[in-house]
């Protein structure tokens, strides 16, 4: 009898909540990989802070209850987590240089062209400063509306306007560029 | 489907950050057609990235075991201590006392009737150990018993 209510005490409430926490977060699991890959580039890395980040939202998960909504809360805790890394990265002398454009010589086929733009579309993109490149990443990838990423990001939905529009311009311009060297 | 007109329109909009979602999407589904005017194909990776972005996705697994008793591991390891120091608290109690109570031991007895007791003490455990070495030889009685059996 009492070995079995210890049994109710203990384990059941916690796989009831290991299921329920899985149906939370799995829908917005790899936008949280998308946001750590835009801001740290690596693969690998996005990879660790995204299993650091479900793992963090695993153990606080009496507190995620609470929040409004725990896909804002994830989204700003990748985001803080990422900024973090990459602070300590640039303080250890470390940041990776991803700005080392190599013209690859323009192939005919139109598979290969596409890789090719979106190659370039990724450099471009790595190129803009962290804020933009998290507006563009929410607004452009994820189409999350302006007050949600505002909630995410901690910033005025004017701001995140002014940041967007400079972001798509700063990519038209190179695309434009690029493009131009295409033809000519 | 979409007059250029109107996707002219939409892209300065989308420049300045006007547009709604919808509109972004219908920017996204138009420029993933294969025929668009040369003039608008300049955005074309813009829109084509995007829409190929939205489906990275994040395949390896979490374990989420560790993290799952960490609470009442917590309390496992308070319970764990709080027995241990109960353990040693209690063990250091009679190395304390035992000198006092040898003390004791020679008020209540003379030296003579300890001597006695000792000596007694003795005798037993060496009548004890041979007991036990007898048990040995029993040990071994038995096994060869059992060879015999199985033998046969």
């Amino acid at each position: 009898m009492y070995k079995a209510d210890v049994k109710e005490v203990f384990n059941q409430p916690s796989k009831m909540k290991q299921s329920e926490f899985l149906n939370t977060v799995m829908p917005f699991k790899d936008k949280l990989f998308r946001l750590a890959k835009r801001l740290l580039v690596s693969t690998e890395e996005a990879e660790d802070a995204t299993q650091e980040i479900i793992l963090k939202l695993w153990t606080n998960n009496e507190k995620i209850a609470s929040y409004k909504s725990v896909e804002a809360f994830a989204m700003t805790m990748t985001k803080n987590y990422c900024l973090d890394r990459l602070k300590s990265k640039q303080a250890n002398n470390l940041k990776l240089v991803h700005s080392n454009y190599t013209d690859e010589n323009t192939s005919l086929q139109r598979q290969v062209e596409v890789n090719d733009s979106l190659n370039w579309m990724t450099k471009i993109l790595n190129t803009l400063p962290e804020q933009q490149r998290m507006v563009l990443q929410l607004r452009d990838i994820e189409q999350y509306e302006y007050d949600e990423i505002a909630e995410m990001l901690d910033m005025k939905p004017t701001a995140i306007r002014v940041a967007l529009s400079r972001a798509r311009k700063a990519v038209r311009e190179e695309l434009i560029k690029k493009h131009n060297y295409g033809i000519g | 489907m979409e007059s250029v007109k109107n996707i002219e329109k939409l892209l300065e909009r989308y420049l300045e950050a006007e547009t709604t979602i919808a509109e972004e999407t219908r920017l996204q589904e138009y420029f993933a057609q294969e025929q668009i005017p040369a003039h608008l194909e300049e955005y074309r990776p813009m829109f084509q990235y995007f829409q190929i972005a939205k489906q990275e996705r994040y395949t390896k697994e979490v374990p989420l075991k560790p993290g799952r008793n960490r609470s009442y591991l917590r309390w496992v390891s308070v319970a764990a201590v709080a027995v241990l120091l109960v353990g040693v608290y209690f063990n250091q109690q009679p190395q304390i006392t035992s000198g006092n109570q040898f003390a004791a031991l020679e008020e209540e007895y003379t030296q003579e009737e300890i001597q006695e007791a000792q000596m007694a003490l003795a005798m037993f455990s060496k009548n004890f150990s041979k007991g036990t070495q007898g048990m040995t030889y029993l040990k071994e009685f038995e096994r060869t018993t059992n060879k015999f059996l199985v033998n046969e």
